[in-house]
Order: structure tokens, then C-alpha cells, then sequence
């Protein structure tokens, strides 16, 4: 009995040190994201994840033992706010880093701020210029467009497809898209035959589809997110049109599949950041074991699948926790620390930052997948 | 140019465009018994569209049993709109009904993002999707719904209006209020039936092009703002013109996306909306003082 007394005692009393030495230091980590208005599909899972990383590294005790707090504003998309907010994260709630904002325009209004206060911005926007050129606060963790664009004129010029019709939608992500398949065809020796546009709420392509038939090109790229690619692929079934349909990584989630159909989506090609088709990833791959762990945790407390762009703050929150665990809370020790990041495996890929590279992300965060029989499968 | 392009130009002009017709009759059948443009009519249309999609998903009730169910509920959703928000109203100058209308287009888009989520949805077509060739131009059976049920619902407004006592008097409303009244015809009551009436044709168009363009919380909006441009261009009215001014602004936009640029294709609908009101703000079709119903 008197031994049980004794555990006992020693448990409280370990118990007791382990909540002191919590309530010595708590890590306060901001978090900017456009939960609601036009851009929430991106800031709601951004949100959800890095709650859901909080809770869980509280749970297990916090980061080297000092409890972590999370500020989240909600910035509704807008600049204006979103600096306002950056502001009052730095100045109020004293942050040590800022994960954040969820959109291009949004990082790029943030960014002097974070430069200004020397507070390190990992934000979840793909932008490419966000990074580039090197701001020295300033990290992003979507891989770049161009990354993904690569990967599709890659794959095309294995398969000796010359020339390529271009349709992209009218807003940041496809117009960013266009620029840059532009750019990079031209190095890569592919010739651009046809150039059409849609806009983000067109219902109806089969014009632009009718002459690019008519062009008859080697191959069809298009960049969007949902819904314009599913109405785009469903137009080229109506038209009978059998070039080679090769989608954007925006649309890379089974809910493009449901929504252009099965049967219509059959042979789309298009490059998948891993964690969409982490199920048909092999078993050796670096990152199937977190993937799959992010997914189900994901499913378990939000009832929903996991997307790409919550990944965004998973990778976000990795960089950053993993630097204050190397060098503590100033923000700039976390700083240097996430510059020195090297082969840290996320969601979105294995990160290697450098001074020169603030994203760190290569070819391999994406691979070609196909749509066949209603799932992706891998291509080489 | 190929014959075939053209063709597969004109017969994707003529399927949306009967969609914008079908939208720009519920502007009108408002207007003339209300004199108010009411803005929340494209909610209506994607209130159809998820209506169809819940009743289809969580009722698990099949498409036939799904589609009226989904237009009755978007009918009583017009119903209470006018009830609630357009009635009450103490001084209905057309500026502050105007107002209104855009006001619960905002709070109806809101509600639907609460219910349905932000997601983009897929209703299956109501016979398969095989497409069907045309002369060298392909289009799906869907098509044909839509151009069918257009129809059918211009047949049906054409009879309602000109051949029942309640059609009669809404017309009567259209032409002068006041003496309406008079004659004993309660105008009020006119004016809810052409809420329901509208949000029920709204609800219609939405649910047959769900099945090609997808539906969302928001796709109201633009499909809103294109069914205005072609009650505009049928002079506000709700018989035949506003059907050829949404077919004319179909066919326009695709051939003007096939032939001259896509990147133009929203503004070309809307320089039509512009020239129309500058030169012939009666409408393309309609006299100065033309019978507007």
C-alpha cells in the first residue's frame, strides 16, 4: 500500500512540475486566413488544420514542454484587413510567427509589414512572388505553378506532343498559370496554337472547344479550379473531342471526378500534389505514412477529406514548430531556423529551404496521375 | 471557318440562351405586376438547383419525385420572400423595393452557403449524357430538356396570361395598378402571385441546367445578371421577345467566343445590355408604348 502511495505521490509531483514548466512559457503563433468570403475554400481547411495541430501538440505537451497558442484572424479575403490584422498580431497578441494569409494578393499587401516588424510570414499562397525574389521574413509553402507546369510539358514531351492548346480561367490562379505554361513552353521548344480564356462562372466552353478542335493540337492544357475543369471536361465528351485533356493540380481531389462524371472524366491527365492520391502512392514513399495520418485525423474531427489547401498550414505549422523546437521562440532564431530546414517532410512535399529558395519545394511535390475508372492512378 | 463550327456555335448559343430566356421571364412577369426589378431572381435559380440535389441525396427520392418537390419548396421560398420582405414595406418607391430585393439576395445566397456548404455539386442528367450528333455538331440530351421545357413553360405563361381571370388581372395590374384596384382585383394578392410564379420558373431553370453547369451557392449571380440582360433586351416582356432576346444574347456570346475572342465573351453580353439601353430602352422589339406583359 505504501508503495502505490508513494507512485502516487511521485506521479502528482511530476504531474505538478510538468503543468509548472507549461505555464513558464507559452509560444504564441498567429495565424491569418480567409475563412469566409470568395476565398474560404482555402482559408476554412487552412483554419481547421493548424486548430487541430494546436490542440495535438498541447495535448503532447507542447514544444519542449511550452504551451503553444494560437491567434487566428479571419482576414474575408481582403487586403486591406489582412494587413490590418498582421498589425494587430504583431503589436497585440505579440506572435512569434505568422502563418498566413491564404491568398496571393493578400500575402503580398502583408509582406512589408512582416519585413518591417522582422516577424517571420509562412504564407499559404501560391503566388510566385511571393518568394521571389527573397524577402528574408518571408516563406511560403504551396509549391510554385510553374513547378506544376513543368511537370504536365515534362510528361507531354515524353509522349512527343508538340503543340498545345491553352484554356484557362480568367482569375489569379489561371491567369498566373497561363503566364507561366507560356513562359516555359516557349524554353521547352512547344508551340501555344491556341490561347482561349473562361470565366470562373461560365457554364458553357464548347466554344472555345469547337476552335480548338478545329486547331486540332497535340494536346489540351487547362487551368482552373472547380467547378469551370469539370465543365470543361464534360464539353470535350459532348464534342467527341479526343486530344489529350491535361488539367491543372487545382483541380486534383476526387470531387473533380464526381463532378465532371466518370465516365466523361476518363484519361484527364493532370499533376497531383500527394496527398490527393496518397492511397495509390507507393508504401516506400517519404511522405505516405504522414499523409495518410494527416487524412484520417483530418476525417476524424471534421467529417470531411483532407484538402490540399489545408495541407498548406499543415506544412506552415511543420516549418515553424519544428524550427522553435531546434531554437526557441524569438522570432528571429525561428527565422533562421526555418531557413535551415532540410529535408523536412510535409504535406505538400520534403521542404529544403536555402537563403536563396524561401519554398523549398521541387519537381517531386507533384506526380502525373490519370483518371481511370473513376480514381487516379500513376503514370510515369 | 467550318460549317460544322458554326453550327456547333449557334446550337451551344441556342441551348444557354434558352436558360437566360427562361430566368429573363421571371425578371419580367415581376416587373410588370410590381414594377420592381427584383435582383434576388438568380438566388432562385440556384435555390433549385440544391433543393434538387437535397431532395435527390438526403430524401433519397428518385429525379421525377425530386424536381417538383425541389420547385414547390423554391415556390414557397418566393412566397415567404414577398411576404416577408417585400410586403411590410411602408413606402414601396421602386428604389428602396429595388434594395430590398438585392438585400435578400444576399441574405437567401448566405443561408444556402450555411445549408449546403461552399462545394460546387453534380446532379446526374435526366438521360444519360451519350451526345447526340447534328450535322457535324454534337449537343447532349440535356439540351434537349432544356429546349423542350422552355417551351413548354412559354406555352403554359402564354396560356395563363391571355386565356384565366387570375392571368387577366395580373395583365390588368401590369397596365395600371390603380385602376386595377378599382375594378375590384387585389392587386396585392397579384403581386405574391408573381413571386411564386417567378421563383417557381427560376427554381425550373436552375434544376434542367444543373445537370451540365453544376450548382453552387453562388452560381445565381451570373446566371442573375444574364437573365436581366435578356429581359432587357425583350423590352421587360414576359411573352415571346424575352425569349429571343436570351436565345439572341446565347448565340452572340458563343459566336462571339468562337469567333472573335472568348476573353470578351461576358462583356459582349453586356455592351448588347448597354447599346439597348442607350438606343432602344423600350427593348429591341417593343413601340414606345408596347403592352407589356
Amino acid at each position: 500500500m505504501k508503495k502505490i502511495l508513494a507512485v502516487c505521490s511521485a506521479l502528482c509531483l511530476t504531474l505538478m512540475f510538468a503543468s509548472v514548466s507549461c505555464a513558464a512559457g507559452t509560444v504564441k503563433i498567429g495565424g491569418l486566413f480567409a475563412v469566409t468570403g470568395p476565398a474560404s475554400f482555402l482559408g476554412e481547411p487552412e483554419k481547421k488544420t493548424l486548430e487541430m495541430l494546436v490542440k495535438e501538440a498541447n495535448e503532447k505537451g507542447g514544444i519542449n514542454g511550452m504551451k503553444v497558442e494560437a491567434v487566428i484572424y479571419d482576414t474575408t479575403g481582403d487586403a486591406t484587413k489582412a494587413v490590418q490584422l498582421a498589425t494587430k498580431l504583431i503589436k497585440d497578441d505579440k506572435v512569434s510567427v505568422i502563418i498566413g494569409p491564404s491568398t496571393t494578393g493578400e500575402s503580398m499587401a502583408v509582406i512589408p509589414v512582416a519585413e518591417k516588424e522582422k516577424i517571420p510570414l509562412i504564407s499559404c499562397a501560391a503566388g510566385i512572388k511571393i518568394t521571389e525574389p527573397v524577402k528574408q521574413w518571408v516563406f511560403k509553402t504551396p509549391a510554385n505553378d510553374h513547378v506544376a507546369a513543368e511537370k504536365i510539358l515534362n510528361y507531354m514531351a515524353k509522349q512527343k506532343q508538340k503543340s498545345i492548346a491553352l484554356l484557362t480561367v480568367t482569375d489569379g490562379f489561371g491567369s498566373s498559370g497561363r503566364e507561366q505554361i507560356k513562359a516555359l513552353a516557349k524554353q521547352k521548344g512547344f508551340t501555344i496554337v491556341a490561347d482561349e480564356v473562361y470565366g470562373p462562372k461560365d457554364t458553357d466552353m464548347t466554344s472555345q472547344l469547337t476552335k480548338i478542335r478545329g486547331i486540332k493540337p497535340d494536346a489540351i492544357i487547362c487551368w482552373g479550379t472547380n467547378p469551370g475543369p469539370a465543365v470543361v471536361t464534360k464539353n470535350v465528351k459532348q464534342l467527341g473531342i479526343k486530344i489529350p485533356l491535361y488539367m491543372s493540380h487545382g483541380v486534383a481531389s476526387k470531387k473533380f471526378i464526381e463532378l465532371a462524371g466518370s465516365p466523361a472524366a476518363e484519361g484527364v491527365m493532370l499533376p497531383a500534389g500527394k496527398l490527393a492520391i496518397y492511397d495509390v502512392l507507393p508504401k516506400n514513399d517519404p511522405q505516405y505514412k504522414l499523409l495518410k495520418e494527416y487524412d484520417q485525423a483530418y476525417k476524424k474531427a471534421f467529417g470531411v477529406e483532407a484538402s490540399t489547401f489545408g495541407g498548406y498550414a499543415y506544412d506552415a505549422w511543420l516549418l515553424a514548430s519544428s524550427a522553435i523546437k531546434k531554437s526557441g521562440a524569438a522570432p528571429d532564431k525561428i527565422r533562421s531556423a526555418i531557413e535551415q530546414t532540410k529535408k523536412l517532410v510535409s504535406v505538400s512535399g520534403v521542404f529544403t529551404m536555402t537563403p536563396k529558395d524561401h519554398n523549398g519545394l521541387d519537381l517531386s511535390a507533384f506526380e502525373m496521375v490519370k483518371v481511370s475508372n473513376g480514381d487516379w492512378v500513376m503514370i510515369k | 471557318m467550318q460549317f460544322d463550327q458554326i453550327l456547333q456555335y449557334a446550337l451551344s448559343g441556342f441551348s444557354t440562351g434558352a436558360i437566360y430566356a427562361l430566368i429573363g421571364i421571371g425578371f419580367s412577369i415581376i416587373y410588370n405586376a410590381t414594377g420592381i426589378i427584383n435582383f434576388a431572381q438568380g438566388e432562385f435559380v440556384m435555390l433549385g438547383g440544391l433543393l434538387t440535389l437535397t431532395c435527390l441525396d438526403l430524401l433519397q427520392l428518385p429525379l421525377w419525385a425530386a424536381i417538383p418537390c425541389a420547385v414547390a419548396v423554391s415556390t414557397v421560398a418566393g412566397l415567404l420572400f414577398e411576404r416577408l420582405a417585400i410586403r411590410p414595406l411602408r413606402q414601396p418607391t421602386p428604389i428602396n423595393l429595388v434594395i430590398i430585393t438585392i438585400g435578400g439576395s444576399i441574405l437567401i445566397r448566405g443561408l444556402a452557403m450555411l445549408l449546403w456548404g461552399k462545394d460546387t455539386h453534380a446532379i446526374p442528367a435526366f438521360s444519360g449524357d451519350d451526345p447526340i450528333a447534328i450535322g457535324g455538331a454534337t449537343i447532349l440530351p440535356q439540351h434537349l430538356w432544356i429546349l423542350a421545357i422552355t417551351v413548354v413553360i412559354i406555352a403554359i405563361n402564354k396560356f395563363y396570361f391571355y386565356h384565366t381571370i387570375s392571368g387577366k388581372a395580373m395583365r390588368a395590374c401590369s397596365y395600371n395598378r390603380r385602376a386595377a384596384g378599382l375594378v375590384g382585383i387585389d392587386v396585392r394578392r397579384m403581386v405574391l402571385f408573381s413571386f411564386m410564379i417567378s421563383s417557381a420558373m427560376g427554381a425550373v431553370a436552375g434544376i434542367i441546367v444543373a445537370p451540365l453547369t453544376m450548382t453552387a451557392y453562388d452560381v445565381g449571380v451570373m446566371l442573375g445578371l444574364k437573365g436581366f440582360c435578356a429581359a432587357i433586351i425583350g423590352g421587360m416582356s414576359s411573352g415571346i421577345a424575352t425569349v429571343v432576346g436570351g436565345l439572341l444574347l446565347g448565340v452572340l456570346e458563343s459566336l462571339g467566343a468562337g469567333l472573335i475572342s472568348s476573353g470578351y465573351k461576358d462583356a459582349i453580353a453586356f455592351i448588347i445590355l448597354l447599346l439597348i439601353l442607350f438606343i432602344r430602352p423600350q427593348g429591341l422589339f417593343g413601340k414606345a408604348d408596347s403592352e407589356r406583359v
